[in-house]
């Protein structure tokens, strides 16, 4: 049985070691925010946090965050309230919305490191996350929104 | 609790005996709680009075509007509520949304179907959606002047209340529910006079957005039923293959696994989780039945076209003048071949759909775009009563005409029937590009004159492509003949807005055995490309700056010519650009849209093209959400763009070769041009919104990079290497 921190709640799995943690959350923990578009870490939908740090969790193994903590989208806020979240309503970002817990998590861990960044910060931070609704350049304004409003 | 609930379904079933026309429904309808959602397990919504298929009302006020159209990014959840909350007076806050089971009561009067594409929602539902709010409005406005004992016509209603205008007594809507479902709802109500529109025409925030941003929006991918396995199916590997023998000993070995089925032209491994049924198709060994397929691969295909366009006559799908006659009289012809390749959808959501079969029926769940074609295909498949077949729509991760397609639902329900359990597919990304039904091929031919004076005096445009309805029909009751035109393989190519006196359109029909479908505009997602770009080069055969050669072309006061005016105006048509750089433009009417987009691009000596700025100027009549229609149009550029650039499905000894997004690109945000849009005000027939705008944008950039390069690209996607610099 492995112990896992997502969401600063601990979760247990019997789950063979190797296993991708975007399976885990979403079969076994219920946590289905986090989604899977690739597999093999092309397109970002499956986006988590691992101690702050953007992962791709289709090819993150539960091995790899033993004794770290996880957040996925739904730990980012408990109300919806971060900065982010709210940007991307007040710009109505999403489409069909399904790229777009990968595109917040990406966000997110960029904006921490780089409260005020650039479009070249954006560019980088961003174009691993594939969106096909086409929904960048508000993705941007939101990302940009939400750091003019202090966002973490 | 329980006596509640009676009475208000007794008040319900009154108020829809009456009700008359369309909006009878013999049953309440089944919505879904977000809570309940997460667990996929169905409840009905806190209504107290539901008087139509389309709207419940609670006692607390809240409305919910029962949307029968699927939500795959387009922006309906938004789009048809407001046409309810306007014409009901209601307030936005108050209202929110639900997914409509499968029934005729949502048949979409612009498909006569209930489906949604050929962006056609707004269109088919706008008229109905405002008489069954008007309607309802009526009833509680007739329901609050009985209890005061005043006549109707002095009451108004007004953000959920109804006011007495003389005495300023109110009463709001929650109050009413009882009395108004004693109440006939009128043939004709009275509907709002346009002036008067509180949310039509304004941009609206979306209803979806707030589940969206925290994961608690429910895909088909989510969806848990309790006691659900998990299935993956291996595919043959060529088109149409099928199996030969299986050996299932190892992957029956993988832990978790529960069954191995055989389906013909696959094999479902399922387990009790996803990992595990992935293990145990890895480890499963198929033998195929190749068939025919394996002997063909892109070039094969393009022989095909290029021998069936030089041997047959095909059908003429459009024919004026003689362009026999006309190319006699030309000072100067010009013949040229346009390629546009298999595009794969590529939804970010892979396929994936979830049955629950039993003996007498079934109840399904999913992202799908024809919900009575997935109740009569499971039906059928399970072998129940179709009126047993319970549909239950989640939100689709994109759609872009894939999700009209059955072959994932069957999949679902072939295998929870012989698990005996309810079964959850999911196909992997690599299984969702290989076994696409691909956005056809099309070589096309193209030749046209011009007198002296620069006039076009012929055109004669010959398609060779497959038929999507010959097989896609099929799901329809369809069957195309040999003799018969299908308009989607030439849609925007046979009837051009241009005054050309000489001119034929002629379809000529190849089979080429890949399975292809509806994706993103149909037709007009290649003719577009095909006629914009030939059009720009006869402008510089003939010696004029495309725009004017356009317009001169085209009525003064038609639509096609005020978006590209607009277009040209906002996007500073004819201002110099540094060298390297070009501008270009496009215009096409798709699904009663007309859509002009301008394209500056800047090309490196390394050949490679970056897309800086696209300007978009749309005309689709009457808008509902000026927002919403915006962002479609950023998106259809950003769908149309990613095809331009990189999109291409090729074949191999029957097998397509891409697999997933590291072969079959998209546009990512680095390479995001700014996008503008503007509207044109319009109070004409609502054209579509989610297609419309992607035909424009490869001709658009096509015609950029001639401007920049001086070198026309006539097959798609651009390639790098034939614009480097020698």
């Amino acid at each position: 049985m492995t112990k896992i921190s997502v969401n600063k709640k601990v979760f247990e799995t019997d789950s063979d070691p190797s296993t991708p943690m975007l399976w885990v959350l979403r079969d076994e923990f219920g946590l289905t925010g986090t989604k899977f578009g690739c597999g093999i870490a092309q397109c970002g939908s499956c986006t988590i946090h691992v101690d702050g740090e953007a992962r791709r969790s289709c090819v993150t193994p539960i091995s790899a965050v033993v004794g770290k903590e996880v957040t996925t989208i739904e730990g980012l806020s408990p109300d919806s309230s971060h900065p982010l979240q709210k940007a991307w309503i007040a710009e109505d970002a999403p489409q069909c919305g399904y790229c777009q817990s990968g595109q917040i998590m990406a966000a997110a861990a960029m904006l921490k490191k780089t409260p005020k960044p650039t479009d070249a910060d954006i560019d980088q931070a961003m174009n691993g996350i594939i969106c096909r609704c086409g929904t960048y350049n508000r993705v941007r304004a939101a990302i940009k929104l939400a750091a003019m409003n202090g966002g973490k | 609790m329980k006596t509640k609930q009676e009475l208000d379904r007794r008040s319900f079933l009154k108020a829809s005996i009456v009700a008359g026309g369309a909006l009878v429904l013999g049953l309440n309808i089944p919505g879904v709680s977000r809570a309940e959602e997460r667990f996929g397990v169905t409840s009905e919504p806190a209504a107290d009075f539901s008087p139509n298929a389309f709207i419940k009302i609670a006692k607390d006020g809240k409305v919910t509007v029962v949307v029968g159209q699927s939500e795959m990014g387009q922006g309906v959840m938004t789009s048809l509520p407001m046409i309810v909350a306007d014409e009901l007076e209601v307030d936005w806050a108050n209202v929110s949304f639900a997914h409509g089971p499968a029934d005729k009561a949502f048949f979409n009067p612009a498909m006569g179907m209930q489906g949604t594409g050929g962006s056609s929602s707004v269109k088919g539902f706008f008229a109905p959606l405002r008489k069954a709010a008007a309607q309802v409005r009526e009833m509680l406005i007739s329901a609050a002047a009985a209890s005061w004992n005043v006549p109707a016509d002095t009451c108004i209603a007004e953000n959920g209340r109804v006011i007495h205008t003389a005495t300023k007594r109110s009463a709001a809507y929650g109050e009413l529910l009882e009395a108004a479902a004693k109440i006939t709802p009128a043939d004709k109500p009275k509907l709002k006079d346009p002036k008067d529109f509180k949310y039509i025409g304004k941009a609206v925030k979306r209803l979806d957005s707030p589940s969206k941003v925290n994961g608690s929006a429910t895909f088909g991918i989510d969806v848990k039923v309790p006691g659900m396995l998990y299935a993956i199916i291996l595919r043959s590997p060529v088109i149409g293959g099928t199996v030969k023998s299986i050996d299932d000993t190892a992957a029956k070995a993988v832990k978790g696994v529960t069954h191995v089925v055989s389906l013909g032209y696959g094999v479902g491994v399922i387990a009790d989780s996803f990992v595990a049924a992935r293990k145990g198709r890895s480890a499963l060994k198929v033998t195929w039945e190749e068939g025919p397929m394996a002997a063909v691969s892109s070039e094969t295909i393009m022989k095909s076209f290029v021998d069936a366009e030089a041997s047959k006559k095909g059908l003429e799908a459009k024919k004026i003048g003689d362009v026999a006659a006309g190319r006699s009289k030309a000072a100067k012809v010009l013949d040229a071949v346009y390629y546009a390749p298999f595009l794969a959808h590529a939804t970010m959501e892979p396929m994936n759909f979830t049955a629950d079969v039993r003996s007498d029926s079934a109840e399904v769940w999913g992202g799908v775009q024809a919900q009575m074609l997935v109740q009569g295909t499971v039906a059928k498949t399970a072998g129940v009563p179709v009126e047993k077949v319970k549909v239950n729509t989640t939100m689709l991760g994109g759609g872009f005409g894939r999700r009209f397609e059955m072959d994932y639902v069957i999949d679902a329900t072939l295998l929870s029937k012989a698990a005996g359990k309810p079964v959850k597919v999911v196909w992997t990304r690599e299984d969702d590009m290989q076994n696409d039904v691909y956005r056809p091929a099309v070589y096309n031919k193209l030749s046209a004159g011009i007198d002296a004076a620069g006039k076009p005096v012929f055109w004669h445009h010959r398609l060779a492509t497959d038929a999507i309805m010959a097989r896609a029909g099929k799901a329809f009751g369809f069957n195309l003949k040999d003799d018969q035109l299908d308009s989607s393989s030439f849609e925007g190519a046979h009837e051009l807005e241009y005054k050309i006196p000489n001119f034929q359109c002629d379809w000529i029909r190849v089979d080429t055995g890949i399975p292809v479908g509806f994706w993103r505009s149909v037709g007009s997602s290649h003719t577009a490309f095909s006629v914009e770009c030939f059009m720009d080069e006869l402008a510089a055969l003939a010696g004029k700056d495309p725009l004017e050669y356009r317009l001169s072309l085209l009525e003064e006061n038609s639509r096609h010519a005020g978006v590209l005016r607009l277009a040209a105006e906002k996007a500073g048509w004819g201002k110099k650009l540094p060298p390297g750089s070009g501008r270009g433009i496009a215009v096409a009417e798709s699904f009663g849209s007309y859509v002009a987009q301008v394209a500056e691009v800047s090309v490196g000596s390394d050949g490679k093209v970056k897309v800086d700025r696209v300007v978009c100027a749309a005309d689709c009549g009457q808008i509902v959400n000026p927002d919403t229609v915006a962002a479609q149009m950023e998106g259809s550029v950003v769908y149309g763009l990613s095809a331009a650039l990189y999109g291409e499905i090729t074949i191999k000894n029957g097998r397509v070769v891409q697999t997933n997004f590291n072969n079959y690109k998209p546009l990512r945000m680095n390479e995001m041009p700014k996008v503008e849009v503007h509207l044109v005000t319009s109070s004409a027939p609502h054209g579509g919104v989610g297609e419309p705008g992607t035909p424009p944008i490869a001709p658009a950039v096509v015609n950029a990079i001639f401007a920049a390069t001086g070198k026309r690209v006539r097959s798609l996607p651009i390639r790098t290497d034939e614009l480097k610099k020698s």
